[in-house]
This record gives structure tokens, C-alpha cells and sequence, in this order.
């Protein structure tokens, strides 16, 4: 009796100690190796960044010319305003990036004609009429008069309310869209790290025309200066291809008014598919491409020109598609008469070609047009394709941009990782998105301070940063389990296993309290 | 047969009368258009999900509309196709290299430039899902990646076999309904999308598309939740069927297109109605913004693409120097160019017997005698080995 006792106590203990080791060490146990492995996500800096608020400061510096005030506004100065510097115009031209210099010239001089009221410089200065205010006048009085001119001045050289709002478009619903700022919007390619231009050469009739362009020379002088402005904003591979034999894809009609064949404006849509199907492009980049067509017509549809919705003729003989690129036709019947030998052998004047396709570069990268108020005068870009303000302006809403995109990924992958609790998080996409959270709050802070060149660069490896970690290719949530599947799984591991310990404890627990009624019961 | 042809005759001189007319309301339409659709390019994410040669059908779907939306425009770069088998080149395929659509063989969808992204094994639930999401490895290629932007408009086809909830994959996995409406999610949330139009011909097909939660989405599905979506005909030569009921007539409709049409999707959402199909199609436009009725077909299959005039150029001064004239004849030596011989017959034919180098014997033969002459040792003792040294 004694032993059988023994033998039930020393079972009770062993089934106690086996639930004990199973509650103790087994369900620590698999709770730590079926959970995923989550490096630490700076989530409250992320939540901070959703409530964005930018604040865009631009360098201005307004210097008044000799004659432009009298003595007395003169004298009202404040001291720490007043910098008499003899400078000339021309020399000063490594003014920073994003700063604007307006130089107030006397309402009455010379330099500008009459009706000009600005003159917008290559190099973010400008000059401006003084507008016209009585000597009596106290400084303040001049200086709020001048408020509003330099403003405009200022908005057509840096950035306006429509150009930020266009740039933050992908966090704000624009509300009031203008026709030509939603355009505008569609046309202009989104920011990326790297763009690929392909200039192609198409021939449809290699047995009338043998064409020589010299491509790369065209690129290398007209082409490349642009980019290298452009430099900041991403990186670019330029190519080019020729193809025989690629038509057009739509038959011209021959209009016996000009002699000529003609394309018209709505027929232009349907040139562009079948001529991409060939074109072909660079396998190993996903950058976005930018094409660039110069088709010469064969013999037989020559000259062929290009007409707009009002059946005018188009000057430049070309057309562009938004985020596409763009096709120019270039008509060849004049250079040769009909004895000539075919092939005939013709050289492309590329400066026309390159004319045309920089116009449309910059269409597409989006130099917008900037339609300055009346009395402006601007001055054209000259050799390098795009002024010093135009590209400010770029650069404005570029980093306006990608900070935006920038801060939309984070918190969007934020969120998507808080929501799903089985992906992993490694530490390689940790460390990423830290970076991120810090050149945004950099560029931030730089755009505060005005410092447009650095806030530029921070907002690109903010973006880089950011799509690197958004598009990881082990972010995979592959691991949806409903709740069935889950205990589908698990109640055929633990169940049997459960069973005899939760038994044997209910046993236990029953045989304690008769231990403990029989006790009572004898105590009484 | 001769009255099918007799038809299309008549739908083509129809379409040939009235392509001039709706050039010119297109012309009309296309300042408004421009901004109303608010798109710039087309992708197509085109996927069949079966395999095994009696899903046919499946594969015979997925290439008809891939037709389709080749023939209105859209290119093969932006068109992402992933067949889960290859029905074409099939050892079961009385008709080798072709796929046809319609009984009698009368329309070979497989056609001669078809270009398939995701073939065999590598349509997986992993894959289709990283291609939608753009989580790729870095070294996937372009044409098997969505590189869309925020102003691309995608159609998404989905067929195979599915159930309430899911939809088959390769007969080993599966894909919920959940996951689709958080891959869309995602996408959304990069911007990978302007409008989203997502069709799926399965069984039950109206259950996946239940979940979906991001805006600007809608979707077309063939059966509701409880019904099964029926194959077409049966083609007797080849042994198969040949097409399923929903696209079937999606591509009869579809034929009628043309990139100028001006055809909507109300127009889509009529077709194949429960007579012909004998399940229910279902659609669900609440998460769409705009109206059904004022888009347009070509939005999603075709890709018509928005034109600008060019009005201003850049003056630039030619400062290049002119490029040297090359004559006729070429004084560049150029070596005359011949063939290289893939295979040396020449070689093959005359062939001596070529003195092989001496190797030392092999592992194995040296195993093989250090075993039989341990065992010839063993067996006869120790003492024979003096002869041999």
C-alpha cells in the first residue's frame, strides 16, 4: 500500500515536473524560433516625418544702383544693410546655387528699353526698373513699392505656389489643376536615379539614301553640356542606334496644295507604337528611357511634314510624347535632284536635329515653361541648353519632389511592416531606412537654410536609400496564414502531446481537493 | 465557315467606312481626353496559372488576349506574359507550334512573335507577386520587370483554376484573395499605378476580387462566388477544349476594336451575359473614379499615346566639322568575310586515330588492383610478397 503510494506520488511529481518544463522552457521555446526576425525601424522618426512640413528659404540679395534712391532713403539704411561694393555685373558669376540677385536699376536709366521691365540674366541676376516713387517717400515706403516687383521677379526665377504643388502632387491631391500645370505634370518624367537617352536614326529606304550623322560628335557638343548641368539631379547614358527598313506605321496623305505629304495632328498617336516595338533597349538597367527618333522618309513620300490640329504647317517638323521622347522628321528631297545615283549619299545637318531634340529634352526632363509676366525680358540659355535660374528651378522641385516621394516610401513601408507581423526585417533593410529617416531630416533642414545644393544631394540618397529598402527583394510577404491553416498546423504537434499533461494535472488537481474535504471531514 | 468569313468582310468594310469618322470625333475628343484620362503608357500583366496539356484552354486564353492587346498597340516591353506550360511545342499537340482559339483552327493565337517573360516552373505565386510589387532581384531583367510609373494604366488577366478565395497555381499553390488586394495595396501605395483594370476567368472568379481595398481599381470577373466558368468547345482533332466561355467572347468583342475606337466599358461589362455563358459575369467599378461609361477600351488595351506638337526649337551654331565623305568603293581594307565552320567536317572525315597522352591509371583501377592483390595476400599469406620486391 506504502509503495502504491509511493508510486502514485512519485507520479504526480513527474507529471507536475513535466508541465512545469513544458509551460517553463517549452513555450519560451517556440515562441522564440517560429517568430521573425525583426531589426529595430526607428518607427517614431517615420511617424514625425508623415506630418511634412517644408519650409523653402531663397537667398535674395537686392542691390540698389547708384541714382536709384535719393540721399536721404539713402541715409535711412539700416547700417547692417548697407554694402556699398563696386562691383561690375559681369564678373560676379559663381553666385550659389538657389540664390537670386536682383539688381534695382533707376526707373529712368538707359540699359533696359523702354517697355522692358526685367531682364532676367543667364546666371540667377536679373535687372529691375526701379518703379517709380516720389522722392518724399520714407524708405519703407520704397522698399514695400519694391516688395512686389522683386517677388515676381523672384517667383519666375526660383519656384511659385503652382510649381511646389505640382512637385508634392504624389502626397497632395492637386485640388485646382490648371489645364497646363496638369499637362505639365504628365509630361515632365518623374525623378529617378538614372535616365537612359536613345537618339535612333530610322531609314525606311537604305536603296535611295545612304545617311551619315555624326552622332556622337553631335552629343558630345550639344548634348553633354546639358548634361553635365544637369549632373546633380541624376546620372545619364546617352546611346544611339540606326534601323533600316522601320516605317512609320501610318500612311501620310499627299496634299496636292503643298505638293507634299502631310501627317496629321491626330494621326501622330498611332506612328508611336509600332516604330517602339523595334526599338529596342539597354537590358540592364531598369532606368527610365528616354527616345529620341529622327526619320528621314524614303523616296517615294517625300517631303513629308507634319500639321497641327489647324492644319498649320509645324515649324520644327516634330511632335513628342509625354515621358516618351520624341520623333522629328527630317525631309531630304532637296538635297539631291532625281539623276542622282542612288544610294544617294547625305549628311544630316545636326545642328538643326540637335535644335529640336534639346528643346524636347528639356520638355521632358521638366524645364518647365515659365511663362513670365509682361514687361519681362529673358535671356536665351545659349550653348549649355538651360540657364543657371531655369536649372534652380529644376532643382527646387526636384528636391521638393523626392523628399516627398522619399517620406511617402518610408512611412508607407512603415506601415506595411507594422501591419504584417510575419515578414522578416533584416538588418541590411534597417540600416537602410535609418539612413533614409536622416537624409530626409538633413535635406529638410538644409532646404530650410536656403542651401539648395546640399539639400539636393540629401534628398537623392534619401530617395536611393528609400526605394533600396522599399523594393528589397526579401520583403516578401508570402506568409499569410488564416487562422484555420494555423490550427491546422499546430493540433496534430501539440494536441496529442497536451492531452495526457492537462489530464494528469486535472487528476492531480481533483485528487488534492478529496485529500483536502477527507481532511476536513476528519477534523470535524 | 463561309458565312463567318462573309461576316468579316462586312465588319471590316464596316470598320474601314467608319475609321475616317472616328478620326475626326477623335479629334474633337482629344484636347478633353488628354486630361481626362490622366495616363501615359500601358502595361499588361497577362498570366495563366495551369499546367498540364487538358488545360489547354487556359494557356489558349492567356495568348488571346495577349493578341488583342498586342494588335491595338501596346508594346512587347511593356507586356509582362508568364505561361505556366507550353501547349505550342507540347508532345500531346497533333498541330505543333500553333494555338488555336476556335474550333476547326481557325484563329492560331500563338501567331509567330510571341514573347513569353515567365515560362514553365517559373510562373510561382512568388514570382507574379514580386513582379507586381517590384521587390526583384537586381539581376532580373528588363522584360520580366513592371516598370511602371505613377501615370501607367495596367490590365492585370488572371485564368486557371480557382476556388471561393484563391486561385490554383501550377496545381501545387495557391494564391487568396487577401494577398491580391495586399500586393495592389502596395502598389498603390508606390505609385505604380494610375488605373488598374484586373480580369480573371476562373471558376468562382468574382470571390477574388471581393478584398481588393486600393482606390482606382476595377474588375471583371467571369463566374460569381458559387458558379463554375465553362469551357467553350472542344476541338476533335486536337482532343481538347479549346477556349473558355468569358473569353471566348471577350476576344470576339475585342477582334471589333480597333485603336481608335471609341468603345467603353460599359460595353465590356456586357459581354458574354449569363445566355451565352451560362454563369453570371461579374464586375465591380465602387473603387474606380471615374465613370465606366467614359472609358475607354483602348485606356487599358490599347496603348494610344499622348502627342504634343513641338513648337519651340533652340537655335544652335553647327560647329562640327564636317564629316569626312566616304566614297563608294571604300578604301578601307575590309577583309573579305567567310564562315566560320561550326563543325570541322573536314576534320571528322580525315580522321587518324589521335595518339592519346599517356594518363597514370585511374582511381578506380588502381583501387580495383590494390584490392585484389590485398586479397590474394590475405589469402595466401605474407611471404609471396618477396617475389614481388
Amino acid at each position: 500500500m506504502a509503495a502504491l503510494q509511493l508510486e502514485k506520488q512519485r507520479g504526480r511529481y513527474a507529471a507536475l515536473a513535466i508541465a512545469a518544463v513544458v509551460i517553463v522552457v517549452g513555450i519560451p521555446l517556440w515562441w522564440k524560433t517560429t517568430e521573425t526576425y525583426r531589426a529595430w525601424l526607428p518607427f517614431s522618426e517615420i511617424s514625425e516625418l508623415d506630418s511634412l512640413q517644408l519650409q523653402l528659404s531663397v537667398d535674395i540679395e537686392v542691390v540698389f544702383s547708384r541714382g536709384t534712391l535719393t540721399p536721404e532713403q539713402q541715409k535711412k539704411f539700416p547700417l547692417s544693410h548697407v554694402n556699398e561694393k563696386e562691383h561690375q555685373l559681369h564678373h560676379k558669376t559663381e553666385f550659389s546655387c538657389g540664390s537670386v540677385v536682383v539688381y534695382v536699376i533707376p526707373e529712368s536709366s538707359t540699359l533696359l528699353p523702354e517697355d522692358v521691365k526685367v531682364y532676367v540674366g543667364q546666371r540667377r541676376t536679373a535687372l529691375l526698373r526701379s518703379p517709380p516713387f516720389k522722392t518724399s517717400w520714407n524708405l519703407k515706403e520704397v522698399l514695400s513699392n519694391l516688395d512686389v516687383e522683386v517677388e515676381q521677379v523672384v517667383s519666375t526665377m526660383s519656384f511659385g505656389h503652382q510649381d511646389i504643388v505640382a512637385a508634392l502632387s504624389n502626397r497632395v491631391r492637386m485640388t485646382k489643376v490648371t489645364k497646363e500645370s496638369m499637362a505639365d505634370s504628365m509630361r515632365a518624367i518623374k525623378s529617378s536615379p538614372g535616365y537612359e537617352i536613345t537618339f535612333s536614326l530610322l531609314n525606311p529606304d537604305p536603296k535611295s539614301h545612304s545617311l551619315h550623322w555624326d552622332i556622337e560628335g553631335a552629343v558630345q557638343s550639344y548634348i553633354q553640356p546639358l548634361l553635365n548641368k544637369l549632373a546633380p539631379i541624376a546620372n545619364f547614358s546617352v546611346d544611339s542606334q540606326i534601323l533600316y527598313y522601320a516605317v512609320l506605321g501610318v500612311n501620310p496623305r499627299f496634299d496636292n496644295s503643298v505638293s507634299a505629304y502631310t501627317l496629321s495632328a491626330d494621326s501622330l498617336s498611332h506612328v508611336i507604337n509600332p516604330v517602339e516595338a523595334r526599338l529596342g533597349s539597354n537590358a540592364a538597367s531598369s532606368n527610365p528611357v528616354l527616345n529620341f527618333l529622327l526619320y528621314v522618309p524614303d523616296a517615294h513620300h517625300s517631303p513629308l511634314f507634319i500639321r497641327d490640329h489647324s492644319k498649320r504647317k509645324v515649324p520644327s517638323n516634330a511632335f513628342h510624347s509625354p515621358r516618351w521622347g520624341g520623333i522629328m522628321v527630317y525631309n531630304v528631297n532637296e538635297m539631291y535632284g532625281p539623276e542622282a545615283e542612288r544610294p544617294v549619299d547625305i549628311n544630316i545637318n545636326m545642328a538643326k536635329v540637335m535644335g529640336v531634340f534639346l528643346a524636347q529634352l528639356r520638355l521632358m526632363l521638366g524645364v518647365q515653361h515659365t511663362h513670365p509676366p509682361t514687361g519681362f525680358v529673358l535671356q536665351s540659355p545659349g550653348s549649355a541648353g538651360l540657364a543657371d535660374w531655369e536649372l534652380d528651378r529644376l532643382l527646387w522641385s526636384r528636391s521638393v519632389e523626392n523628399i516627398a516621394t522619399a517620406s511617402t516610401t518610408i512611412t508607407s513601408l512603415a506601415q506595411l511592416l507594422d501591419q504584417i507581423g510575419n515578414i522578416v526585417i533584416n538588418d541590411n533593410i534597417a540600416q537602410q531606412v535609418s539612413s533614409a529617416v536622416t537624409s530626409l531630416q538633413s535635406a529638410v533642414a538644409e532646404l530650410e537654410a536656403g542651401n539648395l545644393a546640399f539639400a539636393l544631394q540629401y534628398s537623392r540618397e534619401a530617395i536611393l536609400a528609400s526605394e533600396r529598402a522599399f523594393f528589397d527583394p526579401s520583403l516578401l510577404h508570402l506568409l499569410y496564414f488564416p487562422d484555420d491553416q494555423k490550427f491546422a498546423i499546430y493540433i496534430p504537434l501539440f494536441l496529442p502531446m497536451c492531452v495526457p499533461i492537462v489530464l494528469s494535472l486535472l487528476k492531480i488537481v481533483s485528487e488534492a481537493k478529496k485529500r483536502r474535504a477527507d481532511k476536513q471531514a476528519k477534523s470535524d | 465557315m463561309d458565312y463567318y468569313n462573309l461576316l468579316t468582310t462586312c465588319a471590316f468594310i464596316h470598320l474601314l467606312v467608319s475609321i475616317p469618322y472616328a478620326y475626326s470625333n477623335y479629334v474633337e475628343n482629344k484636347a478633353g481626353q488628354f486630361f481626362s484620362s490622366g495616363h501615359t503608357n500601358n502595361w499588361a500583366v497577362l498570366v495563366c496559372t495551369s499546367r498540364f496539356w487538358f488545360n489547354y484552354r487556359h494557356v489558349a486564353n492567356t495568348l488571346s488576349v495577349y493578341r488583342s492587346v498586342k494588335r491595338l498597340g501596346i508594346p512587347d516591353s511593356h507586356i509582362v506574359l508568364m505561361l505556366a506550360d507550353d501547349m505550342a511545342c507540347n508532345y500531346r499537340n497533333p498541330k505543333p507550334a500553333t494555338v488555336f482559339s476556335h474550333k476547326n483552327m481557325e484563329l492560331n493565337v500563338y501567331g509567330d512573335d510571341v514573347e513569353v517573360d515567365y515560362r514553365g516552373y517559373e510562373v510561382t505565386v512568388e514570382n507574379f507577386l514580386r513582379v507586381l510589387t517590384g521587390r526583384l532581384p537586381p539581376s532580373t531583367p528588363r522584360s520580366k520587370r513592371l516598370l511602371s510609373d505613377d501615370r501607367s494604366n495596367i490590365l492585370i488577366y488572371l485564368t486557371g483554376h480557382g476556388g471561393n478565395g484563391f486561385l490554383k497555381f501550377q496545381d501545387s499553390e495557391e494564391i487568396s484573395n487577401m494577398e491580391l488586394a495586399d500586393a495592389f495595396e502596395q502598389m498603390w501605395q508606390k505609385r505604380r499605378y494610375n488605373e488598374l483594370l484586373f480580369i480573371i476567368d476562373t471558376c468562382q472568379g468574382a470571390s477574388m476580387y471581393e478584398r481588393f481595398y486600393s482606390p482606382n481599381l476595377m474588375a471583371l470577373a467571369s463566374s460569381q462566388v458559387g458558379e463554375d466558368s465553362l469551357s467553350h468547345q472542344p476541338d476533335l482533332a486536337i482532343g481538347v477544349h479549346l477556349m473558355d466561355k468569358y473569353t471566348f467572347y471577350l476576344l470576339e468583342f475585342l477582334e471589333e476594336v480597333h485603336p481608335a475606337s471609341q468603345a467603353n466599358m460599359n460595353d465590356l461589362f456586357k459581354v458574354c451575359p449569363q445566355s451565352q455563358c451560362v454563369s453570371t459575369p461579374g464586375h465591380r467599378t465602387d473603387l474606380f473614379q471615374r465613370n465606366p461609361g467614359s472609358v475607354l477600351i483602348t485606356d487599358f488595351f490599347g496603348s494610344v499615346r499622348k502627342v504634343e506638337i513641338t513648337k519651340d526649337t533652340i537655335n544652335l551654331t553647327s560647329s562640327l566639322k564636317p564629316l569626312i565623305q566616304r566614297s563608294g568603293s571604300g578604301d578601307m581594307q575590309i577583309e573579305s568575310l567567310t564562315y566560320v565552320d561550326q563543325l570541322p567536317v573536314a576534320e571528322i572525315i580525315h580522321q587518324k586515330p589521335k595518339q592519346k597522352d599517356w594518363h597514370p591509371p585511374d582511381g578506380f583501377i588502381l583501387g580495383l588492383w590494390t584490392l585484389i592483390l590485398l586479397v590474394f595476400f590475405q589469402t595466401y599469406g605474407i611471404k609471396h610478397l618477396k617475389h614481388i620486391f
